[in-house]
């Protein structure tokens, strides 16, 4: 008997409670007056990128302007074109690599995005769209992405040779590559990727084991040492691969490599360490460098840089609620806020003038425009990166982006390169 | 009258027989689901075609020839292939010599010189101390130790030993067998102990009293009585160490080739096929190794 009073009154006090809540709600609902879309349930976005990509700071940010969760998937970069693939549905919006799309979008799996809802769209950096700064072309081998941008209809398998309203890959980030070096232990000037397989660095140099990225950068090193010239660095013929990959094995036989590294955080301990002084670098891992007072430099060369570039893209399941917020979410991240902190990281932001916008003028004037801090520069996070009067390497963003000689690419032969590169590893 | 039937007693071994069936039902069905039906599909998927982006139905030879690519003609040279197995034989032949050694070793020392049994449970535990943390962290936390500027290299030099950092401690053969026998020795240890705390005491003692020596003992009663713990450890110890990729990939600083870094990269590249082939490869070797094993070893008989 007594259990069942205890019932009756716990469901008592439970519509009681109900009620008060649903009372609460609607007088909350009355009295701030909060449009419907942030009362209602916060929409979730799943966004996929590697982690270079993801920052808490920008979802965070997103959450408190726009009301849309952000929920970070991190895999590695083979893993996110994987994904775009084999599970299309896993995702609502992914940060990926242009020169991936040449896989991408003969699957079917992106859709594309609407010119129209894009606010800023005529504001997009010209080294991505066209392919040029200042009205000037850039180096445009390998898989650039205005060969890439723009499809001839929504859900078209074919790439447009000019500007249409239904694009690929909104531009989130991009940036040039180049060698990294520790001139501490150097101790000489470094001009030329040749010097990747000079025997003076043997056993402290190292390239990174990603076949599609690692490749560039040997075709940057052969064609410094002058021993082959490419039509297309980015789409080699098979003799080409041959005749890169020999030469990358010869050098691995003479103990040219200390290591190859496949993920940031390895180049960052190799370099830190001292088991290579010579290698293959990103931007953030010799920052990450700097940061534990280790002097490493993104040394510029005078072939010129590797670049790439990353956009969002849309699954062409995405609708509803979802693809509404997905538009908001890119609109919203093109709008400056975000690419003030990707500029602080050392990347490129999609949209110039806004990022400019939210960010100090000495911030810009070092970062962007290659003068010396005027003060001291800090990180994103707030750490600092530079003491005042230091230069960033390579200088401006016209130099640096202006001397890009090719891009990260999926080749025609791209089965046999990744063949051909394993025989490297197992040389 | 008979208690049962003859009728009764067919129904009974009838139900009886069906009763083992259905025991062993959930087993055979997650092993039909996770195992069989996986790698039925590789099998299958290693003879469809690909793109960068898809991968067709369809029944090509292609990529058993691209995996096996250039082998006979380039004989008396090896092909990426051929060498890449080579290498992965030469690490199993290694760590399974150097894990069943140590193994052996520490589960005698364990079984045999322990008295008590507190004492031994907490030594074997001890043994497991270093798989409380990942297999990753494991590995990385040799790299400062052995580094250019690690810590044995600094102790080399500080004490005047040798006067260059030794550049052979890290991302070389040796580092890579240093950690395949630090992470797999275990799997020996315990197999093989468990084997040993089987064997009849009293059978040790009348060798004894017989006038054995401790040589004789250990080859004639220990050796033979543990066979099939160090059966089950090779086993564990050899499937690991040739499927395995990250330890090769992180100690050997990327640079040795392995079959599963190979599988890894075609994965990456979306080549399904020719990785689901090579897959196909890998787990022909393997188990031929293991068959031969178990010529050797009737790991059920001993059981």
């Amino acid at each position: 008997m007594r259990k069942r009073d205890d019932a009756t009154n716990l469901s008592r006090r439970q519509i009681l409670k109900g009620g008060a809540a649903l009372a609460g709600a609607a007088a909350g609902t009355a009295i701030t007056g909060f449009p419907a879309v942030i009362a209602a349930e916060p929409v979730t976005l799943r966004y996929l990128s590697t982690a270079t990509n993801q920052s808490p700071a920008i979802a965070e940010k997103a959450a408190k302007d726009l009301g849309i969760k952000i929920e970070y998937v991190t895999v590695t970069t083979d893993d996110v074109t994987k994904r775009i693939i084999t599970q299309p549905n896993s995702f609502d919006l992914v940060d990926t690599e242009y020169f991936s799309l040449r896989n991408l979008i003969p699957s079917g799996n992106l859709m594309g995005m609407d010119a129209k809802k894009i606010k800023l769209i005529d504001k997009l950096a010209p080294a991505i769209t066209k392919g040029e700064i200042g009205g000037k072309k850039i180096g445009l081998q390998g898989t650039a992405p205005n060969k890439v941008m723009y499809l001839e209809g929504q859900n078209s398998k074919k790439f447009a040779a000019s500007p249409t309203e239904w694009i690929t890959l909104i531009p989130t980030t991009y940036n040039a590559d180049t060698l990294g070096i520790r001139p501490d232990l150097i101790g000489r000037p470094i001009e030329s990727w040749a010097e990747l397989l000079n025997p003076q660095f043997k056993g402290k140099a190292s390239i990174l084991n990603i076949p599609s990225i690692g490749i560039m950068d040997a075709a940057m090193v052969i064609e410094a040492s002058g021993k082959h010239k490419y039509a297309d660095k980015g789409n080699m013929t098979k003799d080409e691969i041959d005749l890169t990959i020999a030469t990358l094995i010869e050098a691995k036989k003479a103990g040219q490599f200390r290591a190859f590294w496949t993920d940031f955080n390895e180049s960052v301990n190799l370099m830190a360490s001292g088991e290579t002084v010579i290698q293959s670098m990103w931007s953030p891992a010799v920052t990450a460098v700097r940061l534990k007072n280790i002097q490493c430099k993104f040394q510029p060369l005078k072939e010129g840089y590797r670049a790439w570039a990353s956009g969002f893209g849309l699954p062409r399941t995405l609708k509803g609620k979802k693809l509404d917020a997905a538009y908001e979410f890119v609109n919203w991240f093109l709008s400056g806020w975000a690419g003030a902190y990707l500029n602080r990281q050392g990347y490129y932001s999609a949209v110039l003038d806004t990022a400019k916008e939210n960010m100090e003028a000495y911030e810009w004037a070092y970062w962007m425009e290659g003068k010396p801090a005027e003060k001291d520069i800090k990180g994103p996070d707030g750490g600092l990166l530079e003491k005042a009067g230091a230069v960033r390497d390579g200088g401006s963003y016209n130099e640096r982006m202006g001397s890009v000689a090719c891009w990260n690419s999926i080749m025609d032969e791209n089965a046999y390169m990744v063949r051909k590169w394993n025989e490297f590893i197992a040389a | 009258m008979p208690l049962l039937s003859t009728t009764d007693k067919q129904a009974m071994t009838h139900y009886a027989r069906w009763t083992s069936y259905w025991q062993a039902a959930p087993l055979a069905a997650v092993l039909l689901l996770f195992f069989v039906l996986p790698l039925v599909v590789t099998f299958i998927v290693s003879f469809w075609s690909y793109t960068g982006y898809s991968i067709e139905p369809d029944f090509i030879f292609d990529n058993y020839r691209d995996a096996f690519d250039r082998c006979i003609v380039a004989l008396p040279d090896l092909c990426t292939t051929f060498r890449t197995y080579l290498s992965t034989l030469r690490f199993c032949l290694a760590v399974w010599l150097l894990t069943l050694v140590i193994g052996f070793i520490i589960a005698y020392y364990l079984t045999f010189e322990i008295r008590t049994t507190t004492i031994r449970l907490v030594l074997a535990l001890v043994c497991t101390i270093p798989f409380w943390t990942s297999n990753v962290i494991r590995m990385i936390s040799w790299v400062p130790l052995l580094g250019r500027n690690g810590l044995v290299n600094q102790a080399l030099v500080g004490a005047a030993i040798i006067d260059q950092p030794l550049d052979w401690l890290l991302y070389s053969n040796f580092s890579v067998l240093l950690a395949f026998v630090h992470l797999n020795t275990v799997f020996m240890i315990v197999p093989i102990a468990n084997s040993m705390s089987r064997i009849d005491r009293s059978l040790v003692e009348a060798a004894r009293d017989a006038g054995a020596t401790g040589w004789q003992i250990l080859l004639h009663i220990i050796i033979p009585l543990s066979k099939t713990g160090i059966a089950i450890g090779s086993i564990f110890v050899i499937t690991v160490v040739m499927g395995d990729f990250i330890t090769i990939g992180i100690m050997g600083g990327q640079q040795i080739a392995s079959a599963g870094k190979v599988i890894q990269t075609q994965i990456g590249a979306l080549q399904f096929p020719i990785a689901a082939a090579n897959a196909v490869v890998l787990l022909a070797v393997v188990l031929m190794i293991i068959a031969t094993l178990i010529r050797y070893i009737d790991i059920r008989k001993e059981l």
